[in-house]
C-alpha cells in the first residue's frame, strides 16, 4: 500500500509546503545534518528531557529520538484541521456532560447504554455532579493521522491526562537554535504561547468562590512517572507549584498546599494523576500518590480538577467508534474530521470478520494505551496473531479492530540519509470558560524504523517539530 | 425479627496520628425487608462527623479529626426490625442501573477457572434463577468459608484457587461467576444475627446480590448457603468490597496501628408469630 508522502505527494512531485525545505535539504551537506543532529541530542540531554519506558529493565529513562527535519502543514490544511478539532472537543465535552447528566444520547440510542455503564472509566461519583463551568476535558490531545492530501482521520481522542506537549515546545526551541536560517525563510506559527493559553484556561475554570487571582498547582504522581519531566517543565512554564499528593491536604472540604508560609488554599489543580489514584478514600485505597478527601472538596465545589474526573469514558476505544454519531448528535453538524472505520468486536458479525482478517487489521485493546496490547496484523508473527485470536474469542468486548492505514510519510533523517517515515500528529486542544484554543501544530510522532506504523515513544518512535506556515 | 447490633472498632497507634480521616459505611437503610428503629455512631474522640450518600445510595459518614491521637474507637449501636422476604430485595433506593454491576473489578476479575465453574454450576439449573441457586450451592460446597478475623481479602480468582476464603471473597467468587453468566451482581456488607442453623452468624458478614429482570435484586449468601432471610441486615452495597467496606481511612502519622473489632448481632426478643 503506497503511503501519501507529505513532501512529494507520493508521486515524486513537490508539495508547496515543502518547496523551501526541499531546496535546503538538497543544498545541505550530509555532514552538516549529522552534526546538527548530534547537537540536537546534546541539547536534549542537557535539558534532561527523558522518558521512562515501562517494562524495559535495561534503561528506565531514555531520550526520545528527535528528527531534525520538520513536518510542515500549510495554513489552509491547519485551518481545516483546527475547525475539526474544535468541533470534536466541543462534542466530547457535551457528551461527558450528558452521560453524567441527562443521558439524552443514551435515551436516543446514539450509543448503547451498556457501553457507558459497564465502562470502568464511567465514574459513578460524577453522576449528577455539576463540574465547574460545565467543562470536563480541559486539555485534550487528539491523535490525527493523514492518508492523503485531503483526508485526516482521528485515531484516538485522549481526554484523560494527555502528555507530550513539552516535546512540542522543546522541539521548537531546539529547532530555533539549530536552524535559524530555516526560520528566516519560513513564516512558522509560534507555539511558545501554549503555557499562556493553558494558564488562561486553568484560571478561567476556577470555582466561582475563588478570588480573581486563583491559586493553581500541578499535581504529579512523582518522579517515577514516565511523564515527570513534562510535569516539572509545565509547572515551571506556567509559574505554578509542582506538587505531589503529600504536599496537599484537605480540611473541611478545602484543599490546601503546604508551603513554608503555612497552608495555602488551592483553587485549580492541573492533575496528571489518573482517576484511580487521586483519592484513596474514594478510588483505589492502596494509592499513596493521591490526596485523601480531594474528591469531597471537588464535589463540594471548592476546587476544580483539570481534567475532570471520569473523562476516560469519552476516549475509550469502543466509545470512539460512535464518535461520528456523537459529534452529529451534539453539534448538529457533519463531523469535519473522520473516524477510522472501526470494527467493534463486541458485535458477533464484526468479530467474525476480524477473526478472518487478522493479518490485515490493527487490533487494539479497548482500554489499552501507548501502543501496548496492540496487534498490527501485517507486521505480526503467526504466533502473535494466534495469541490475539484466542483473546478475541475469549473476550471479544475487550477489543476493536481497524484497517491498517497507510499513515502519511515525511522526510526523516535516518542512518542511510533522508528517507520517508510514517508520522502522526497530536494537537493539544484547550477548553476553558472562555472558549477553545489550540496552538498551531502539535506533536508529530514518527516511526523511525522503515515501514513501521507504530509511532509511540514507548515502542521506539521519535518526534519532529511541527510547522504550520502562516503564509 | 428484631436484631440488636453492637459493633465496636478500636484502633491503637504506637506513634500518634496527626490527621485522621475515615469514610464509614456502617449505617443500614430501610427497605421492605428491614426497618431501622434506632442507629447511632459514636466516635470516642472529638472530630467532625458528616453524613452523606455515595453513588450507590449507601449512607456514608465522613469522620475527620486532628491529632495527636493515640487511641480511637467508634461505637455503633442499633436496632433493626427485619422480615423474611426469602432473599428478594425490594424498596431499596436504587441509584445505579443494573448494567453497572456487570463491570469487572480488581477483586472480581474473571478467569478461565471462574468461568468454567460458573458454566458447570449453571448446567445444574434450568431457569436463570435456578442457575444462580445452583451456583450458590456449588460455592457453598466447594469453598470452605473461614471467619474473617485478621485476614484480608484476596479477590475471587485467588479465593477459588485456594478453595477457601473469608465471606467477602466467597461473595466475590459468586459475583464474578454470576456476571460471567450474564447476571449483574453486587457486593453486600451487613450483619447476620446469631442463629442455631447458620455457620456464619452473630456478627458482621458479607454476601452478594444478583439482578434478574423478572425478580429484581436477589440476595445469595454462599457462606451460609441460603438466600438472606430475616437474620440478615443489609448495610452497604457496591461493585466489590472496596465500594462497600465498613471503614476506609487515611491518616498521617500513626505508625504501628493495631485494631480490635467486636461485633454482636443478636435477636432482641423471641420472634413473634405472624410477622
Amino acid at each position: 500500500m503506497p503511503a501519501f508522502d507529505e513532501m512529494t505527494g507520493g508521486e515524486g512531485g513537490l508539495r508547496s509546503a515543502y518547496v523551501e525545505l526541499d531546496r535546503w535539504l538538497k543544498e545541505a551537506p550530509p555532514e552538516m545534518l549529522a552534526l546538527r543532529r548530534s547537537q540536537a541530542e546534546l541539547f536534549f540531554r542537557r535539558i534532561g528531557i527523558t522518558f521512562a519506558v515501562y517494562g524495559d529493565e535495561e534503561s528506565t529513562e531514555r531520550l526520545i529520538p528527535f528528527d531534525i527535519i520538520p513536518r510542515v502543514l500549510t495554513k489552509p490544511e491547519w485551518t481545516k484541521l483546527e475547525k475539526g478539532l474544535r468541533q470534536r472537543v466541543t462534542a466530547l465535552n457535551m457528551f461527558l456532560a450528558d452521560v453524567y447528566g441527562k443521558k439524552e444520547c443514551l435515551k436516543a440510542g446514539i450509543i448503547p447504554a451498556d457501553l457507558v455503564y459497564r465502562n470502568a472509566c464511567y465514574q459513578l461519583q460524577m453522576v449528577d455532579f455539576q463540574v465547574p463551568h460545565g467543562i470536563y476535558c480541559h486539555i485534550a490531545g487528539i491523535d490525527i493521522v493523514r492518508v492523503d492530501a485531503d483526508t485526516f482521520y482521528v485515531l484516538e481522542d485522549n481526554a484523560r491526562t494527555p502528555s507530550g506537549v513539552s516535546y512540542m515546545m522543546e522541539n521548537r526551541e531546539v529547532m530555533l537554535r539549530l536552524f535559524p536560517e530555516l526560520f528566516a525563510t519560513h513564516r512558522v506559527a509560534p507555539v511558545d504561547n501554549y503555557p499562556d493559553q493553558l494558564l488562561a484556561t486553568l484560571r478561567s475554570v476556577a470555582p466561582r468562590s475563588a478570588s480573581s487571582d486563583p491559586t493553581i498547582c500541578l499535581l504529579t504522581p512523582g518522579q517515577y512517572n514516565s511523564a515527570f519531566y513534562e510535569h516539572s517543565f509545565l509547572a515551571d512554564k506556567l509559574g505554578v507549584e509542582l506538587v505531589e499528593g503529600s504536599d496537599l491536604l484537605v480540611k473541611d472540604d478545602i484543599v490546601y498546599m503546604r508551603t513554608t508560609q503555612g497552608p495555602k488554599r488551592v483553587d485549580v489543580i492541573y492533575r496528571r494523576i489518573d482517576d484511580d489514584f487521586i483519592d484513596p478514600l474514594v478510588f483505589r485505597g492502596d494509592s499513596v500518590l493521591g490526596v485523601p478527601g480531594i474528591i469531597g472538596a471537588y464535589k463540594a465545589g471548592n476546587v476544580t480538577l483539570a481534567n475532570a474526573v471520569g473523562t476516560g469514558v469519552a476516549d475509550d476505544k469502543a466509545v470512539y467508534s460512535y464518535m461520528p454519531e456523537i459529534v452529529k448528535f451534539f453539534t448538529g453538524e457533519e463531523p469535519i474530521l473522520k473516524n477510522v472505520p472501526t470494527h467493534r468486536c463486541r458485535e458477533p458479525e464484526a468479530n467474525a470478520y476480524v477473526l478472518d482478517n487478522l493479518e490485515k487489521l490493527v487490533v487494539k485493546e479497548v482500554n489499552g494505551s501507548g501502543g501496548y496490547g496492540m496487534l498490527v496484523g501485517p507486521h505480526a508473527s503467526k504466533a502473535q496473531i494466534e495469541t490475539f485470536r484466542q483473546k478475541l474469542k475469549l473476550q471479544p468486548e475487550g477489543f476493536i479492530a481497524q484497517p491498517t492505514l497507510a499513515l502519511s510519510t515525511c522526510p526523516t533523517f535516518v542512518a542511510s540519509g533522508v528517507a520517508p517515515r510514517h508520522v502522526d500528529l497530536r494537537p493539544y486542544v484547550l477548553s476553558g470558560a472562555n472558549g477553545i484554543s489550540c496552538v498551531p501544530g502539535g506533536l508529530t510522532r514518527v516511526a523511525l524504523q522503515e515501514g513501521s506504523l507504530v509511532v509511540n515513544s514507548s515502542q521506539g518512535g521519535g518526534t519532529k517539530d511541527t510547522w504550520v506556515l502562516d503564509a | 425479627m428484631r436484631i440488636r447490633i453492637s459493633h465496636s472498632i478500636a484502633y491503637a497507634y504506637a506513634e500518634p496520628v496527626r490527621q485522621l480521616r475515615q469514610v464509614l459505611r456502617l449505617t443500614p437503610r430501610d427497605h421492605d425487608g428491614q426497618h431501622v428503629m434506632s442507629w447511632r455512631i459514636t466516635p470516642n474522640i472529638d472530630g467532625r462527623l458528616r453524613s452523606s450518600q455515595d453513588p450507590f445510595g449507601n449512607l456514608v459518614h465522613d469522620f475527620s479529626a486532628d491529632g495527636p491521637i493515640e487511641n480511637y474507637a467508634i461505637e455503633v449501636n442499633g436496632m433493626v426490625e427485619t422480615v423474611n422476604l426469602a432473599g428478594v430485595i425490594r424498596g431499596v433506593v436504587e441509584k445505579v442501573p443494573p448494567a453497572v454491576f456487570m463491570r469487572d473489578t480488581r477483586l472480581t476479575e474473571p478467569s478461565a477457572a471462574l468461568r468454567d465453574l460458573a458454566t458447570e454450576a449453571a448446567a445444574r439449573g434450568g431457569s436463570e434463577l435456578s442457575r444462580l441457586h445452583a451456583l450458590m450451592e456449588t460455592l457453598h460446597e466447594r469453598i470452605a468459608c473461614v471467619p474473617t478475623g485478621e485476614r484480608l481479602g484476596i479477590g475471587a480468582g485467588a479465593c477459588l484457587e485456594a478453595g477457601e476464603g473469608i465471606p467477602q471473597d466467597v461473595a466475590h467468587v459468586f459475583m464474578t461467576c454470576a456476571r460471567s453468566l450474564g447476571a449483574p451482581a453486587r457486593y453486600v456488607s451487613g450483619y447476620v444475627a446469631e442463629s442455631q442453623t447458620l455457620p456464619h452468624a452473630g456478627g458482621a458478614h458479607a454476601w452478594a446480590e444478583a439482578y434478574l429482570p423478572d425478580y429484581g435484586w436477589i440476595g445469595f449468601d454462599c457462606a451460609n448457603g441460603l438466600c438472606p432471610i430475616d437474620t440478615h441486615i443489609r448495610v452497604a452495597t457496591g461493585l466489590d468490597y472496596a465500594d462497600a467496606a465498613p471503614v476506609r481511612g487515611a491518616r498521617t502519622g500513626g505508625n504501628g496501628e493495631s485494631l480490635l473489632v467486636e461485633v454482636r448481632a443478636q435477636a432482641a426478643r423471641p420472634r413473634q408469630q405472624g410477622q
